[in-house]
């Protein structure tokens, strides 16, 4: 565990480092960039100090360290209100979206999966492959203007965009959670398969416990841990499809805020959002990882490196 | 294939048609045109070839600069191998295609650009699978017999460690080609890739949705074809897969 700590902090320090440097990769003088040619030169020295750009990198890595530590992501350039009052209102949206997905994708992709591998081989398993192989061919940028042409623009059942209705939330997330549980779908398949012919499934049955006790506490049990992986790695692709997702859809959380922040060359919004994200992913695989010792009692965490 | 049919149609991929704007297939643009009354299928076919090209090339350099780092990790091991694979944790802590939204949203849009951006992110999945590999195959006999006899680091990684992990790679890189174009669309399709009037899949279906109210045939037939080559790769990678043998871990 400790030794996993370390690694996770050293992550945590790279992925600092990496968005602090994001802004010194703006070709040319990011102050030029942001505030564009007809800038008085007054705004670009406060700007500049602002960002502490006159100053020994290794200084402005400090200080970016130490405002960060104090929750201070600065100022957005465009607005001019702190970034932080931005993030308040946006990161929770984002949160509600993902965790909406998640569930769509372990609603659809689990029992599904269960299905295909009851009737493995059979053409109710050859139908789910079908079908899941092909959302999984999917991008968000498509299944969500596809979603949103069939049940808001033709069947007119749900809202085409924004966040006001309580229905809102549907398409954004029909989106993500599908293409989740088509991933979700194969993955359950595989392994209960392996897991179905073990010895001690067989026992389960010959003891005479129904099928379902079987299925399950038996086999889902053990068939879970390569799910668990599956639903964290997959929580990366899903926080990196909201930044798509919320921009069809007109959901306002950190991924538009961040589209946004690049169209208006808005670089310390953009910073702050990228950070975000990436600091959840971190969090969500270290929670990963403890759900894993939790379902497998077995495993101890080790960083492997 | 695609490129073979933009180049026999003749079709000129900016040709403007004022009379034809958002309207739906015909005989004199057989997918219909979009906003600016461009054949779809013209630039179907150019956007493509783009797609492609920057797939390709962003494909090579991830592998190489993932595999280089991979073998050095693997073979020598120790402290070396710590680092390197403490920098690919860090480049893995950034989601999906994050770090290359964050690199095309700073180095600004256009076609060199878009690939830097997407190797930044592509070159770690190599390094990882290059790694794993060349640390079983380090203790393998063959590359300890060789190395007893006096064969030099480029000799034993070039002939005695590299060819074996070729068709693996082979593998990787078709599914890779399929990742990177979803990426590149996505990034078109937020505006960091590009640029118009250069036609590009993401970009087309981003004015597919601006228009979809009234043109859904636009949207439609942009997704069908993305979804279709997505699938045709994946499916190339599947048979690779299949015919070289190769047991991943995935």
């Amino acid at each position: 565990m400790i030794k996993r700590l370390i690694g996770l902090v050293t992550v945590v320090f790279g992925v600092l480092l990496v968005t602090f440097l994001l802004i010194h990769l703006v070709p040319g003088d990011p102050v030029e960039v942001m505030l564009g040619e007809s800038a008085s030169s007054a705004d670009r020295v406060v700007l500049r100090a602002e960002l502490g750009l006159n100053q020994p990198m290794i200084i402005q890595f400090g200080h970016y360290l130490q405002r960060l530590a104090h929750a201070d992501f600065g100022l957005s350039i465009h607005s001019k209100t702190p970034i932080i009052e931005l993030v308040k209102t946006r990161y929770p949206a984002t949160l509600k979206l993902a965790f909406v997905s998640l569930l769509i994708g372990l609603g659809v992709g689990l029992p599904m999966g269960i299905f295909a591998a009851l009737k493995a081989g059979k053409w109710q398993d050859l139908m789910v492959s079908l079908v899941s192989v092909r959302l999984s061919a999917m991008p968000a940028f498509w299944l969500g203007p596809m979603l949103m042409l069939i049940f808001a623009v033709w069947l007119g059942w749900l809202p085409v965009s924004g966040m006001e209705a309580n229905t809102s939330i549907v398409l954004p997330a029909l989106t993500l959670g599908l293409g989740l549980s088509a991933i979700l779908t194969r993955m359950t398949r595989t392994s209960l398969l392996e897991v179905l012919n073990d010895d001690y499934i067989r026992t389960a049955r010959a003891k005479g416990l129904s099928e379902s006790h079987v299925i399950i506490h038996h086999a889902l049990r053990a068939a879970l841990l390569p799910i668990i992986t599956i639903v964290g790695l997959q929580m990366g692709s899903l926080l990196a499809g909201t930044v798509i997702t919320e921009t069809i859809f007109s959901w306002d959380g950190i991924g538009r805020l961040l589209v946004e922040s690049i169209e208006k060359r808005d670089y310390p919004v953009t910073q702050a959002c990228v950070l975000l994200v990436a600091l959840s992913y971190v969090l969500v695989n270290l929670f990963t990882d403890m759900l894993y010792q939790l379902a497998d009692p077995r495993v101890k965490l080790v960083y492997a490196v | 294939m695609a490129v073979l049919a933009g180049r026999l149609l003749q079709l000129n991929p900016n040709l403007i048609d004022l009379n034809a704007i958002l309207s739906t297939p015909s005989s004199t643009h057989l997918l219909g045109a979009d906003d600016l009354g461009r054949s779809i299928l013209a630039r179907l076919l150019h956007g493509v070839e783009v797609s492609l090209l920057v797939a390709c090339v962003v494909t090579i350099l991830t592998m190489l600069l993932g595999v280089f780092i991979g073998l050095v990790a693997g073979f020598y091991g120790g402290r070396v191998d710590r680092l390197l694979m403490q920098i690919t944790d860090i480049f893995l802590a950034f989601p999906g295609i994050l770090l290359a939204i964050a690199f095309a949203a700073v180095l600004g849009p256009g076609l060199t650009n878009l690939t830097i951006a997407l190797c930044m992110s592509g070159w770690v999945s190599y390094a990882r699978l290059t790694r794993g590999q060349t640390l079983s195959l380090r203790n393998r006999q063959h590359v300890q017999a060789a190395e007893s006899l006096g064969a030099s680091v480029p000799r034993l990684i070039m002939v005695h460690i590299l060819p074996l992990l070729s068709s693996i790679l082979v593998v990787e890189a078709t599914y890779s080609i399929a990742s990177v174009m979803i990426a590149e669309a996505s990034l078109s399709f937020l505006g960091l890739g590009i640029q118009a009037p250069d036609a590009s899949w993401g970009g087309m279906l981003r004015d597919g949705v601006r228009y979809m109210l009234v043109a859904p045939h636009y949207v439609l037939v942009v997704g069908l074809s993305l979804m279709s080559l997505i699938l045709a790769i994946n499916l190339a990678g599947d048979y690779l897969r299949d015919q070289l043998d190769v047991r991943t871990e995935k």
